[in-house]
């Protein structure tokens, strides 16, 4: 019998060991794991990579992984903000290292690492300081930046309802990057909102299949962090 | 005499160019206005690089959700036929042609097209880019709407960019407080004046040549 229900958010991230890659779902506060983000500070692991869209605000949920120094590096395309400030004084004492790579190539790495690609070339960023030492290749006229796929060893996403197979859908919005991080990654996690049975979920509409999905917590009242 | 065009004025004037059945990116900032100014006999699909396409205006307060947001993260909602989708489909809505036009602000625009939008260029200050360049390589038609000068008085339209780039020769058209713009091969086509002003004072604010339309 197939049960990817896990009682707590402590046991769903026990296993996550230091120095590992860490893909960390949400757009600003949208979709950000926060229960799953605060076990794994109880847990301790450290010189973690996190690949984030963002690299926290406030000081809770992935600001608050940061701020406890837990962070050797991170892969986002937007880390700065009105209320960046854990993330950006580390970074400005040299504590923390940034790779900044654009939004769409975040998601499209990502992909690739799922879907079991060794890359892609990508319009995005051809002539730019952010193609500078990457691989180029002009394609029927038009420049294009070679990228690598990023895997992930865990993953942490938000999602809205599981059932036992580890089926998810999500909450508008919040989706975001929780799909593709999910299929990125060797052992993806997600914390639910509610679960529901087996053959709840009408088919159509699962937007991650289980097979992506290793472990569900339900967290029933998330709070909120960006 | 000539009174340059108010923020809300430049984006109602950008807005008349949009037409009926256009998918439309807005950027952060100064361009999220050219919403507000969207012909209403027009149906015009907006598209949020976080996963919605159909987006509409901001709730009341009272209707809230804070997983409905846009790029900026400020709570929207979403009209009737619009939907979600994560986020390697919503890029692939910008870099692989779907989208019919962006909007973005800008810092520098170059005769040849390029665009500086994201960088700043200071020392010490983490690079922040977003969605900005899969933007500007991405969209059909990439509108920039921005103030004719920096606050100090320096032309934002360039001979050559020194800021960093955002997109090599993206840029078509350029909607600032005192014109309209276009990026052509053959350099930068006026294409509407503000009343008051003559070509010689726009030349004047501008760093790179301009031909009259």
């Amino acid at each position: 019998m197939i049960d990817k229900f896990i009682d707590t958010a402590a046991a769903a991230v026990a296993d996550i060991h230091d120095g590992a890659t860490v893909l960390i779902g949400g757009f600003g506060g949208a979709g950000m794991p926060t229960e799953l983000i605060h076990a794994l500070i109880d847990q301790g692991a450290r010189e973690l990579t996190v690949v984030s869209n963002n690299a926290g605000n406030h000081e809770t949920g992935l600001a608050a992984l940061v701020k406890a120094g837990r962070v050797r590096k991170v892969i986002c395309s937007f880390p700065k903000a009105s209320h960046s400030w854990v993330f950006d004084d580390l970074y400005r004492r040299g504590r923390i290292e940034l790779e900044c790579v654009p939004q769409g190539t975040i998601a499209e790495r990502l992909r690739a690492a799922g879907a079991g690609l060794g890359g892609f070339y990508t319009p995005t960023a051809y002539g730019t300081e952010l193609a500078r030492g990457k691989e180029t290749r002009v394609i029927d006229g038009r420049g294009y930046v070679f990228e690598k796929p990023l895997h992930g060893d865990f993953a942490l996403v938000k999602a809205e309802l599981a059932d036992r197979w580890g089926n998810l859908t999500y909450n508008k919005s919040a989706r975001n990057f929780g799909p593709v991080m999910c299929m990125a990654a060797r052992t993806a996690i997600a914390q639910v909102r509610a679960t529901v049975g087996l053959g709840e979920l009408d088919p159509e509409c699962v937007v991650t299949p289980g097979i992506f999905v290793k472990r569900v917590v339900t967290v029933a009242n998330p709070a909120f962090s960006s | 005499m000539h009174t340059p065009l108010s923020r809300e004025a430049i984006a109602r004037r950008l807005a008349l160019d949009i037409p009926d059945g256009s998918y439309v990116n807005l950027g952060i900032g100064m361009p999220v206005l050219v919403a507000a100014h969207l012909p209403p006999d027009r149906e015009i699909v907006l598209h949020s690089e976080n996963g919605i396409l159909g987006m509409g205006p901001p709730p009341a307060e009272s209707a809230r959700d804070l997983d409905l947001i846009n790029a900026g993260k400020q709570p929207v909602t979403l009209l009737p036929g619009g939907c979600y989708f994560h986020h390697a489909d919503s890029f692939a809505m910008m870099r692989g042609g779907h989208l019919d036009y962006c909007v973005m602000g800008g810092m520098q625009v170059a005769a040849n097209g390029d665009l500086a939008n994201w960088s700043l260029d200071r020392p010490g200050e983490a690079p922040a880019v977003g969605g900005a360049m899969d933007l500007a390589v991405g969209a059909r038609r990439v509108y920039i709407m921005m103030e004719h000068n920096s606050k100090n008085g320096e032309p934002k339209i360039v001979e050559r960019c020194t800021l960093p780039l955002t997109g090599a020769g993206v840029v078509d058209r350029i909607y600032t407080d005192l014109a309209v713009i276009d990026v052509t091969p053959d350099g930068l086509q006026v294409r509407d004046m503000i009343d008051g002003i003559t070509f010689e004072e726009l030349q004047a604010r501008t760093g790179a040549p301009l031909r009259k339309g």
